[in-house]
């Protein structure tokens, strides 16, 4: 006999709001379902009523934790429109910001899991130690988290001669530390019972199910933005991309601590091999009609923003596919046939992030038709009227 | 090789380690050289002519231009709006705002965080 059991939209083991549904038999896990829509933001809609300018820093806060990737592909997709070409010099502070953000990215992760496999003592230090490269962005940026390095043309803030050093000591004793994890997370009991043979992707399904990112790079898929379609100043540096033929949660773990040590590399060469000149290009405030796809490599896999200009100083449309919503299908293949108590550290394998992710379709429940589309004014009456009706 | 207790040694040598926080508020950091804090506006670079780019390019609205006369108008900051991005420092073309160290702007009321500088 099955029992269903839904988990969330709030639930201790979940950090942000959506809906599992699991059909279990016993505590095996039979078929799982899943309702996304809980953390609707209206970032999409925002950045149309909003300036070129004023939508990078909107771009910025879709997520925290990768910032600098939303920004770059914001920027660079502006900057495709307008023919504009960015400063060599710019574009290697930008990739060296972009690699940073990963390495914080994935020690992040590595807590994380460590958290949700009940080894707190791994969550403590490994956050313990992105402070050094927190120190690091906020050296070079001035702030810690939404840190507005990226500008349409460039960057805004440039590296000085006296930063060199202490940049290259921190990647130093970042790397050593991502050395001593991977040592930790291959050897440790309390890690590999939990992680090993745990969430199951085989590199077919990888494929079939459009897996992107770290989850998909431990099923064995070679695909890297940064490699496959290069941008910014990522054809100039020497790296590899990581792979690993475990397909399961450790696997993960392995390769994102394998690309902190990969990062680290590019940091130093990018610091030794940073091009003299200007940071920034002015760029028009008018873009010319025209639309583009804009990619990137985000610390938790293949990012997209498609932007459409229609001629003024506003984005006609702006659309974000984060790399969770990629990953969603192949994380609830690989959660089929295991257990229910793994469910949180399979699901944080992916590192989701629902608020980034997050959309709103709205449906006719009687014909299971897409509705039509609300102008601003309509919405805001609907809103106006929706909040007097509930006080009522 | 499997092995359990692997991060003891760790937390051993850590025990002797100097604590990694500060006492705030009796003890405190110095905040980065490019750090975004209160925007600081400059009256005697300010055209107080111009449209305010200011104004236009700030992402959140914090800055609201208000009219000294028929042709003049001066900036005034909400702070309870702003996010410190710095885009208004890098719009004004007279290098009339700057953004200072200062970050410590909490107050008891939401009206108090107008900063008008003048």
């Amino acid at each position: 006999m099955s029992v269903s059991i839904p988990i969330g939209p709030q639930h201790p083991a979940l950090k942000e709001p959506t809906r599992l549904m699991l059909t279990l038999d016993g505590e095996k896990i039979v078929d799982i379902d899943m309702r996304l829509g809980y953390n609707h933001r209206g970032i999409e809609k925002g950045a149309e009523l909003g300036s070129y300018i004023q939508n990078i820093y909107l771009t910025e806060r879709i997520c925290g934790i990768c910032n600098v990737a939303h920004t770059t592909t914001y920027c660079q997709g502006v900057e495709e429109l307008l023919g504009l070409e960015v400063p060599k010099r710019g574009l290697f502070i930008r990739t060296l910001l972009c690699e940073l953000n990963r390495i914080h990215s994935h020690l992040l992760w590595l807590g994380v899991a460590g958290h949700e496999v009940g080894f707190d003592t791994l969550f403590m230090y490994s956050w313990r130690d992105r402070e050094i490269v927190m120190d690091l962005i906020e050296l070079i940026s001035g702030n810690r988290v939404n840190i507005a390095i990226n500008a349409i043309g460039g960057v805004r803030r440039d590296i000085s001669d006296d930063m060199r050093p202490q940049i290259l000591q921190s990647i130093s004793q970042l790397e050593a530390r991502a050395q001593y994890y991977l040592e930790v997370a291959s050897t440790e009991v309390t890690f590999l019972r939990r992680t090993q043979g745990v969430g199951k992707l085989p590199k077919e399904k990888a494929i079939e199910l459009c897996a992107v990112g770290p989850f998909a790079r431990a099923s064995g898929v070679e695909y890297d933005v940064r490699k496959d379609d290069p941008f910014a100043a990522y054809p100039y540096l020497d790296f590899k991309v990581i792979t690993s033929d475990r397909c399961d949660v450790l696997g993960t773990a392995i390769v994102r601590v394998l690309e902190i040590m990969e990062s680290c590399k590019m940091c130093r060469q990018i610091i030794e091999e940073l091009p003299p000149g200007e940071i920034k290009a002015k760029a028009p405030r008018k873009v010319p009609p025209g639309e583009v796809v804009s990619k990137n490599e985000a610390p938790r896999g293949e990012l997209i923003h498609y932007i459409r200009s229609n001629g003024t100083d506003r984005p006609e449309r702006l659309k974000v596919r984060t790399p969770t919503l990629a990953d969603i299908p192949s994380v609830l293949y690989s959660l089929r046939g295991g257990y229910i108590a793994d469910v949180p550290i399979v699901f944080a394998a992916i590192d989701p992030c629902m608020a980034c992710m997050d959309r709103v379709i709205l449906l006719d429940s009687d014909s299971g038709k897409t509705k039509r589309m609300m102008t601003w004014e309509e919405l805001r009456e609907y809103g106006i009227g929706w909040y007097a009706n509930k006080k009522g | 090789m499997a092995r359990i207790g692997s991060m003891f040694p760790e937390m051993w040598r850590h025990l002797f380690k100097k604590r990694a926080t500060v006492l705030y508020p009796f003890e405190r950091l110095n905040v980065p050289k490019n750090f975004r804090g209160k925007p600081i506006w400059d009256a005697d670079k300010c055209s107080l002519k111009c449209k305010g780019g200011c104004a236009i390019d700030c992402p959140a609205k914090a800055i609201v231009m208000e009219k000294i006369d028929e042709k003049a108008s001066r900036p005034i900051f909400l702070l309870d709006r702003c996010t410190f991005c710095g885009q208004c420092a890098e719009s004004c073309p007279f290098g009339a705002i700057t953004l200072s160290e200062e970050f410590e702007l909490a107050q008891y009321d939401r009206k108090s965080l107008a900063s008008k500088q003048w």
